[in-house]
């Protein structure tokens, strides 16, 4: 809380994109000028925001654990709710990332997205204050608003701008969503009933009787399952991705996933610490069916989308399988390996994008042989490829490797079941990338394709950029992950009783 | 800092060549590659003669890499002997491929990638012989498996090469995740991946238990096993081997690098550097032991019985493998070293000298299209033979031998000194011996004796290589001829205390190399007489009575079926491994997601509100917003109820 009382950085952060899109509402969206102004507003808009974000970073403190730059004001006196926003060590990434891909997402899709523009921007410009609002939000009821509004602009994009079975696909996020929402709606009462506020830093420090955290744990992971998603609500996203345009893809990916993580963290571990230890089992047994199932299920692809939208489910479950680790490399790998997938999946999915814009396709064996006639493309998209694989030296390997190692320690079962994943992941992203990019380049159409333009040059250097950073020099982003997880442990090992602990067989390491 | 420089200046060269390549040109890419590893290899020979000849051994940090609670890792560069002699190794022979390709790879039109991935490949492996603690080493550990996988699918356009290359990379996949589970164990149990702090703390955990999938197992055997998993793929040991007979699908220079000299003895070095460890768990070292002495063997038998030349040497490169890992087994790890030094230098020779053979005659690599070659290609001629002796470790006792004369001589010694499962690997090894010699002169005779097989055209073209290639052979050469009796005395001899340092641990009172030299006479001078008896047998196979091998084959028809099958083990994996996975994906994908949880879950209450549905699309609204507009409702009706209750 330190340099926050100044200026609201948050809110401005949160509100800027909303001022955008007000901005581009007022604009005519019907003559070529006027389309064109409203990309460029949209995009100075969000890198403005993306701009004052970075002073969020800056100005965060890594060594203190707590949340910063806390704003509060009264929202609802009456009934106690508060607005209220703050970041710590791990929510504060989740605000770059949505940041950084919301000017990405517009530059990459100036000139594919031909259709009603003026919405686009507007919809893109939305979907980001929901998500920085989601992530920036210290009130039940405020999470609640952005956790579920993050979903309408999310539909609109699917709905306007996606392919054919788009309604399908939207219908069935909602079927799994509406559960989920409901069932989280009901906990967020029950916790409001229990602890008298919405306020989140009163209720981090409530402790909920063993049973009702028990109903509350279950409640809550309704929600953050088909958020993940989680084996076996997870077969709505293969559908979305598909279905969805490039930057609905990149955002869904990179960004909407990891509100299911950032929930398993702050409400399912930090709220309820003994029903996350009794539930922990479970969670990894999920995890593992996860990473297994879904890479085997990539591997007989053959649309691309779908591929990497099946990658996704496998690398959500390294997530969820280190957060429930409930140790520190876990819980930092869990995080890590959210805003490595963020960045990587982000990327694969433009890399499907730039194919996709030129042969109007996603069936793999459509193309073949790229490598001799898109050489920078090839490379590119060997890099995400790598990363996704998780090479050491790219940001995949920390994650997965801190994550695999948290569940190590906790249970060794678990991390040899997981590290098959390390087999099964290299399996079906090279024969993907073999499949693209090697053999004999025969087809016309593919012939004639023309490699990376300067524009998806520009979209593509900042996330190779970071895909070696993360991998290289991690501390730059895990000084503040780790204080804030080392703080979220040390509360979880005071706060569950001394019978959990025992019961969970932990081996601790240097004992013995 | 000059360690640093002989590292990254590989990398630096490799990003020159491969990102520069238009404005390079191809002749640039060669000078700055050539130029880098060179230079590297001045720097690594200073640096040898510092560290393990002055003794003086250094660490240098560079930067934190990871740190996750008690979990922290540097970037730092480790240089003692072990390291050295690694650093040697991997440079020298290097800096001859790399000045070899530019010949090898005249009528290639990638030259700059091919020398960017030699290059790439280089820096990796020097970063992975400096580790300085075991996530470092993993780094390059997988960064090599990147840069052979990219090197074996260099000819992209081949299928053959595609499969090559990703089934080099799934099964090196499997051992890595041995190792990377090996990582864990050994964070586990000493809380720490620093080399310095786990080996100090090794004998102090002899006794120690691990809780293991469910069972209390000895906690250094277990981390051992797992890690030696990891050595086991990339040093193609029996049952995860079938990659590397495949990997020779790449151009014949990475086949000498790669697949001969540098990673697949990154196993053996890893091993090596483990020592600490492993001398604390003999039964890890058993497995270790029986592991290496049955893939000296197999390898051996199936190189009897293969046509295509390049195949023939990368069993032998197994097979040699396998005796440096048995070496390790018996605690012998200075002999390992020495092996995987002198095998280095004349297996490279004899990879690059094959190359020559088929550069020489348009690309044919089945020897029953060859023969007769000595004419036409007299110097490669000579050059195979000196490889093949050195090889078949041939030498006069007392006087002069080639390298392998003498790193065999001290593995096999070692191995009947140690008794118990080493006098099997003893066995073993010298069985593969006479396999060995045997294949290394039907290799000789088939491709440059008798009369030539192949297209008559070809033989016309038939040349010697230019000089660009020949000068890498003659100093690859010179190591075969002088590098076992140059370095005995460092490696096994009397000063290999001062020079191996603490670079290598071995239980006091137990030093098999020791043993090795009381060992009986005829110990010694059997690896010789059955490398004598087996070319003397090949003379008589294949110069004089050229019949008989045929004869032998139908003879043994059963036998010969499954070795020259290479004992089915790639059919095996296949059945096993690959083929269920794609049908458990398609079961998964269709009769899973699509016939339980889709049918069950959305897709029937999508069929049951179907009249729901309609009545809502009437509304013009369309299921686009239904999920907005009840979201909407769900955040009025509770902010109204919360209003309401708090008046």
């Amino acid at each position: 809380m330190n340099s926050a009382a100044s200026w609201p950085i948050l809110s401005v952060v949160t509100f800027l994109p909303t001022l955008g899109a007000l901005l581009a509402c007022l604009m005519r969206g019907d003559t070529p000028s006027g389309q064109r102004n409203i990309r460029w507003i949209g995009l100075w808009t969000s890198l403005l925001t993306f701009a004052i974000s970075l002073l969020i970073w800056t100005g965060y403190d890594p060594s203190n654990g707590g949340f910063q730059f806390v704003e509060r004001y009264a929202w609802v006196p009456s009934a106690n709710f508060i607005y209220q926003k703050g970041v710590d060590g791990i929510s504060l990434w989740f605000v770059l990332i949505s940041t950084l891909l919301t000017p990405i997402c517009i530059v990459s899709s100036w000139d594919s997205i031909k259709v009603r523009p003026k919405e686009w921007i507007i919809a893109l410009l939305v979907l980001e204050t929901m998500m920085v609002g989601m992530f920036t939000a210290l009130d039940l009821v405020l999470v609640y608003v952005f956790f579920e509004g993050v979903l309408i602009p999310m539909f609109v994009i699917i709905g306007i701008w996606g392919g054919q079975r788009r309604i399908y696909a939207a219908f069935k996020f909602f079927l799994y969503t509406l559960v989920g929402s409901v069932l989280m709606l009901l906990a967020i009462i029950a916790m409001y009933l229990k602890a008298g506020t919405t306020d989140m830093i009163v209720i981090l420090r409530t402790p909920f009787a063993a049973e009702l955290q028990i109903y509350l744990w279950l409640a809550f992971f309704a929600s953050f399952a088909v958020k993940m998603p989680m084996f076996p609500v997870h077969t709505w996203l293969p559908d979305a991705h598909v279905e969805a345009p490039t930057a609905g893809s990149v955002i869904l990916a990179a960004v909407l996933l990891k509100m299911g993580g950032y929930g398993f963290i702050r409400f399912s571990v930090q709220m309820l610490p003994n029903a996350s230890e009794y539930f922990a089992p479970l969670v990894f047994a999920l995890s593992i069916v996860a990473i297994i199932y879904t890479s085997l299920v990539a591997l007989v692809q053959t649309d691309m989308k779908k591929l990497i939208a099946y990658s996704s489910v496998a690398h959500m479950g390294f997530v969820t399988m280190g957060i429930f680790a409930l140790n520190q490399q876990g819980l930092e790998g869990g995080v890590f390996q959210m805003i490595s997938h963020g960045v990587v999946s982000g990327a694969l999915f433009l890399c499907v994008g730039v194919v996709y814009d030129r042969l109007h396709t996603r069936e793999i064996a459509r193309y073949g042989g790229m490598s001799v006639n898109m050489p920078r493309y090839a490379l590119v998209f060997m890099v995400f490829t790598l990363a996704s694989v998780g090479l050491p030296s790219t940001s995949g390997f920390v994650g997965e490797f801190l994550s695999l190692l948290g569940a190590f320690l906790r249970n060794t079962w678990v991390g040899v079941l997981a590290s098959t994943g390390l087999v099964l992941g290299a399996a079906y992203m090279l024969v993907l990338y073999r499949r693209l990019f090697f053999g004999k380049l025969e087809k016309a159409d593919v012939k004639a394709m023309a490699d990376l333009h300067w524009r998806e040059i520009v979209v593509f250097a900042p996330l190779i950029v970071l895909v070696f950073w993360l991998g290289l020099y991690p501390s730059t982003f895990k000084d503040p992950i780790a204080s804030s997880v080392a703080s979220i442990v040390s509360a979880h090992q005071a706060r569950i009783t001394p019978k959990a602990a025992q019961a969970d067989g932990a081996y601790a390491p240097g004992a013995k | 800092m000059l360690e640093a420089i002989c590292i990254f200046l590989p990398l630096l060269a490799a990003a020159i060549a491969g990102l520069g390549n238009r404005r390079l040109g191809d002749r640039g890419a060669q000078l700055v590659t050539c130029g880098a590893v060179i230079l590297s290899a001045v720097i690594a020979v200073y640096l040898f003669v510092d560290v393990a000849l002055a003794h003086h051994p250094r660490t240098v940090r560079l930067f934190n890499w990871i740190s996750s609670g008690d979990f922290r890792v540097d970037w730092a560069l480790r240089v003692d002997t072990l390291t050295a002699v690694m650093l040697v190794v991997v440079t020298v022979v290097s800096a001859c491929v790399h000045v070899y390709s530019v010949g090898y790879m005249s009528h290639d039109h990638s030259k700059p990638r091919f020398m960017a991935y030699l290059s790439l490949f280089t820096f990796m492996m020097l970063s992975l012989v400096t580790a300085d603690n075991f996530l470092q080493l993993f780094f390059g550990w997988e960064g090599v498996g990147l840069a052979s996988y990219l090197l074996i699918g260099f000819w992209f356009h081949k299928d053959s090469a595609n499969n090559a290359s990703i089934k080099a990379f799934l099964v090196n996949r499997v051992g890595d995740m041995g190792f990377a589970l090996g990582i864990m164990a050994v964070f586990a149990i000493f809380g720490s991946v620093e080399f310095s702090t786990v080996f100090d703390a090794a004998a102090s955990k002899s006794g120690a238990t691990f809780n293991f999938l469910g069972y209390s197992t000895p906690a250094l055997t277990t981390a051992c096993l797992l890690l030696f998993i990891g050595a086991m793929g990339k040093s193609a040991q029996l049952g995860l081997h079938t990659w590397l007979p495949d990997a020779m699908e790449g151009p014949t220079p990475v086949s000498a690098l790669i697949h001969a000299a540098t990673m697949v003895t990154a196993g053996v070095f890893m091993l090596c550097r483990c020592s600490p460890l492993f001398s604390q768990a003999p039964d890890a070292l058993a497995v270790v032991c029986v592991m290496g002495g049955l893939t000296a063997f197999v390898a051996a038998t199936i190189g009897l019985t293969q046509w295509d030349i390049k195949r023939v040497i990368a069993y032998s490169t197994m097979s040699q493998l396998g005796y440096m890992f048995f070496a390790i087994g018996v605690g012998a790890y200075s002999a390992a070293m020495f092996h995987l030094m002198t095998h280095a230098f004349f297996k490279a020779l004899l990879f690059l000298g094959a190359g020559s053979v088929i550069h020489a005659i348009d690309g044919e690599q089945d020897m029953r299209n060859m023969g007769g070659l000595r004419g036409a290609i007299p110097k490669t001629h000579a050059l195979m033979w000196i490889g093949s002796l050195a090889l078949a470790g041939i030498g006069v006792p007392g006087i002069y031998g080639f390298a392998g004369f003498y790193s065999k001589d001290a593995i096999l010694e070692a191995s009947w000194a140690a008794g118990g499962v080493g006098q099997t690997a003893f066995w073993l090894g010298i069985a593969a011996a006479l396999f060995t010699a045997f294949y290394s002169w039907r290799l000789i005779y088939l491709t440059f004796y008798g009369k030539f097989r192949g297209d008559h055209h070809a033989m016309e073209h038939a040349h010697e290589s230019p000089p660009v290639m020949l000068i890498p052979l003659y100093v690859l050469a010179a190591g075969a001829l002088l590098a076992g009796i140059g370095a005995y005395e460092w490696f096994v001899g009397h000063d290999r205390a001062a020079f191996w340092g603490a670079s290598i641990v071995t239980p006091p009172g137990h030093d098999p190399i020791e043993a090795a030299h009381h060992v009986p006479h005829w110990v010694g001078l059997a690896p010789l007489a059955v490398g004598l008896l087996g070319i003397a047998l090949a003379s008589w196979f294949y110069l004089k009575r050229t019949d008989l091998p045929k004869k032998v084959a139908t003879a043994f028809s059963g036998v010969y079926v499954l070795v020259f099958n290479k004992y089915y083990f790639d059919e095996l994996y296949d059945a096993v491994f690959v083929r269920p996975a794609v049908w458990f994906g398609r079961l998964f994908w269709q009769r899973g997601d699509q016939g339980i949880i889709d049918a069950y879950g959305p897709d029937a209450i999508a069929s049951n509100s179907r009249r729901f549905a309609g009545f809502v699309s009437k509304l013009q609204t369309g299921y686009l917003y239904q999920y907005a507009f009840v979201m909407l409702i769900g955040v009025v009706l509770f902010t109204t109820w919360f209003l309401w209750r708090g008046h």
